[in-house]
């Protein structure tokens, strides 16, 4: 148990932080300790946290990506234009659409990373604008409505009326979210391939020299990334039902906020699916929290980056040094 | 050289040339390893060594015309992957581990390589990990990260991922450079452990005491040529040192009378709980003073001490007569103290930058022209240091990096000399340094020396202590233990009070 949870020290914290803000909620007020909270909670989490899972692998291996919610966005005007021409598709065809067209952007970000020599946060610098530019440049701006049923129509998976009369319900993202958060736990904790990316990310010129194939690293990492981006793109029209061109613009700092307080370090190397799920959760119980309490949401932005500080202050000092330091 | 012939050769190469660019590395050189011998590549940075192994390894390919043989087997061009299966290991100095990654993981990286993804089962690296931990002897928790584990313990890992597979012959590039004695003691028995196992080690060290400990036979390269390959039975340091510089050097008693300067460090008392007790010393004007001692002996915590960096539990320190008490190391930099660190590599030199900046960083005030550094004053600074300690470089804006380990050092040094100290503060100032550049710093230090300088000396390398100061002091559990006077005491004897 000590072994535990020192290897994880992080996500003890996390969770500790996490269960005295719900305490704390749901003492202070109402809604916030019910079943359909925590449902919404769960359903308007799923699309970050798919972004997360892409975002943690490229973070793992030593790089980072500012591009991804653009591209996102990208994603989601390329295949709802190819789907319309094809006369509309269905659920199969927008997944391999939108998958491979993310795979396809990111794989764009790895080649200019590996082949030409440059630092991941230039490059995606360069592509976050470049996307977004051309994006804005080629729809003027217009939104797309009039999207097929199958990918508007909310897909209710679970439902239970509670006392009040007030449904708590899950819906199709959540259920994607949790297979890609499993398929992402199998690829970086459980594969020959993620723990290679680990290393990767932790001393390249140590996986270098073992004979890790570096440009492998880069196209898978940016390639998962691609993959994730995609179906987070296809989920988030889902659940908004609608294209707009600029609706994921900016939330690239709001996942790698979430990713970074989860315990995925800048410069490779570390980084935990439980933590990433934890730290989107955090933050999106926070927001929450602040909602229900009546708080502006002005205030938002400055109490998440509160919690950020305080929440990734606290796990940079390790439990054992507390508890040594008392004794 | 005539077992190069016998078939019980695991490694044998001929006519090993190397250019780079113009550059020739290696010059017709041949090395030739048994199975089950402790052999010693020795030689001056420089001198090839990297490039003999780098060769043997596939990392770099030899020139055209040079035959290698490995394990019996005619390789014309070995690639590290190669190498690897025909049983050939490196341990490089820099050890090329996974700080982030279980202990288990990096002795058994090796099965999780591989373009294929398959499932990295954790019991199974487990398994391996410890059958190659139990080769050596030893025990680790195999699931702590890398990171949480000391340097001597990351060396084992190391040593435990080159014996995974069918390891005949493991490389060991400056394995000891930073263990301390006792650690190093560990170490040279388990190289002793291998041999005897069957695997053959190659031992690159600077520390040649050592070398002559463990290794049968030495092989001595200067200058990218072969020196020959010498028997280590009645080989002697000194014997060593010339054949690898071509030049002589006396390891003389340098100690001399210092008792009527006036004092510049006087401690009396001072004490550190958990770190030292009740040290007195005194430290006049010209006077090298040794400190030398196992780790753990409260040496370097001294050092931090008199340099402001943590502060004495009780006792007093005297400058110039007058007590101080330091709250940073500011305030010992102010008050004349400078401190030259074991660590070179990642605490005294800022690596990618240039030489110039490095040495004006501790007195960059003093540069100052109307509030800006004057190129004018930096550059008579940089250069005259340069000039004054013979420093060999390209141009002073070459990054650090691109010198050899005695420059650093000697730039280290002319670092904190700009600073005008009153007292130097050395700890471990020979650390990855060769023979003869070690003999070129120690002059500078005598030197300074007699220009009035009182220099602290402290190294768990008791030759050093006690061919370069005037008093030396034996520290053991936190106290001074003994004094002893380098012209009336033998080296033996100080070895044997220290280290038995």
């Amino acid at each position: 148990m000590r072994n535990l949870v020192r290897a994880n020290a992080t996500e003890t914290w996390l969770i500790l932080v996490t269960l005295v803000l719900c305490l704390f909620l749901s003492l202070a007020t109402e809604q916030f300790f019910s079943l359909v909270n925590f449902t919404d909670l769960l359903n308007t989490s799923a699309v970050n946290l798919i972004f997360a899972m892409g975002l943690v692998v490229v973070l793992i291996a030593g790089g980072i990506d500012i591009s991804f919610a653009v591209a996102a966005s990208v994603v989601q005007y390329v295949t709802a234009l190819a789907l319309m021409s094809l006369g509309g598709g269905n659920w199969a065809l927008g997944f391999i659409v939108a998958g491979l067209c993310g795979i396809a952007l990111g794989a764009v970000n790895a080649a200019l990373i590996h082949h030409f020599r440059i630092i991941s946060i230039v490059v995606t610098i360069a592509t976050f604008n470049a996307f977004f530019g051309l994006l804005m440049f080629f729809t003027r701006g217009v939104s797309i409505y009039n999207l097929p049923d199958w990918w508007s129509d909310r897909i209710i998976l679970w439902e239970y009326e509670t006392a009040g009369g007030a449904w708590a319900e899950l819906t199709l993202p959540v259920l994607v979210m949790s297979i890609c958060v499993f398929l992402t736990w199998l690829l970086i904790g459980h594969s020959s391939t993620g723990r290679q990316l680990y290393a990767y990310g932790d001393n390249p010129e140590a996986a270098r020299r073992v004979g890790i194939n570096e440009a492998a690293m880069q196209y898978i990492a940016f390639g998962w990334l691609g993959l994730m981006l995609g179906i987070a793109g296809l989920m988030q029209v889902n659940y908004a039902q609608e294209v707009v061109p600029n609706a994921l613009f900016g939330r690239e700092l709001d996942v790698l906020a979430a990713v970074v307080l989860g315990g995925a370090r800048l410069g490779g190397g570390r980084g935990t699916v439980l933590g990433c799920v934890l730290g989107v959760l955090l933050i999106a119980i926070t927001e929450n929290g602040l909602n229900l309490l009546g708080v502006s949401p002005y205030a938002f932005k400055m109490v998440v980056g509160a919690i950020i500080l305080v929440a990734i202050t606290l796990s940079n000092i390790s439990l054992e040094t507390l508890v040594r330091r008392r004794a | 050289m005539a077992e190069q012939a016998a078939p019980a050769a695991v490694l044998a190469m001929r006519a090993v040339s190397k250019t780079f660019g113009g550059v020739q590395a290696l010059r017709d050189v041949s090395f030739a390893v048994r199975a089950g011998e402790v052999h010693c590549l020795a030689g001056e940075n420089g001198s090839g060594k990297s490039t003999l192994i780098k060769i043997a390894t596939g990392v770099y390919s030899a020139d055209a015309g040079a035959e290698i043989d490995i394990a019996g087997r005619h390789v014309t061009a070995p690639t590290p992957g190669l190498a690897r299966r025909l049983g050939v290991s490196v341990i490089w100095q820099d050890l090329a581990l996974f700080p982030e990654m279980t202990v288990a993981e990096n002795i058994a990286f090796e099965a999780l390589l591989g373009a294929r993804p398959r499932l990295a089962s954790q019991r199974q690296l487990r398994e391996t990990a410890e059958r190659a931990l139990g080769r050596l002897g030893v025990t680790l928790d195999l699931t702590a990260p890398l990171r949480s584990l000391p340097i001597a313990k990351r060396q084992i890992v190391a040593i435990a991922r080159a014996l995974v597979g069918e390891t005949k012959l493991i490389f060991m590039d400056e394995p000891t450079a930073s263990l301390t004695r006792n650690e190093t003691d560990h170490l040279l028995q388990i190289v002793r452990n291998l041999s005897a196992s069957g695997v053959a080690v190659v031992f690159v060290s600077h520390r040649l005491a050592e070398v002559l400990e463990i290794a049968e036979a030495v092989t001595v390269l200067r200058d990218g040529g072969l020196v020959g390959v010498f028997p280590a039975e009645g080989m002697t340091q000194s014997r060593l040192t010339e054949l690898m510089t071509g030049q002589t050097f006396d390891s003389a008693v340098s100690a001399r009378d210092r008792g009527t300067a006036p004092a510049v460090l006087e401690l009396r008392g001072l004490t550190r709980s958990g770190e030292y007790q009740d040290i007195d010393l005194t430290i006049r004007a010209g006077e090298t003073v040794g400190i030398t001692g196992l780790i753990g002996a409260g040496r370097t915590e001294l050092g931090h001490t008199l340099f402001g960096m943590n502060r004495p539990g009780r006792g007093e320190i005297r400058l110039h007569g007058k007590p101080v008490s330091f709250r940073s190391n500011k305030d010992a930099i102010r008050a004349g103290i400078a401190y030259v660190s074991e660590d070179r590599l990642s605490l005294g030199l800022i690596q990618p930058q240039s030489i110039a900046d490095n040495l004006a960083l501790p007195v960059l005030d003093r540069l100052l022209s109307l509030g800006l550094i004057s190129p004018r004053r930096k550059t008579a600074l940089v250069d005259g240091w340069i000039r004054d300690l013979a420093v060999k470089i390209g141009k002073p804006e070459d990054p650090v990096s691109t010198l050899s380990g005695g420059n650093q050092q000697r730039i280290v040094l002319a670092k904190w000399l700009a600073t005008e100290p009153r007292l130097l503060i050395l700890d471990a100032p020979t650390v990855g340094v060769d023979v003869g550049a070690r003999a070129g710093i120690f002059a500078i230090i005598r030197r300074l020396a007699e220009q009035g300088l009182a220099i602290l000396l402290i190294s768990d390398e008791a030759p050093e202590v006690h061919f370069n100061a005037d008093r030396v002091l034996h520290m053991a559990g936190g106290r001074i233990v003994e004094e002893f006077d380098p012209r009336e005491t033998s080296l033996a004897a100080l070895e044997l009070a220290v280290y038995a």
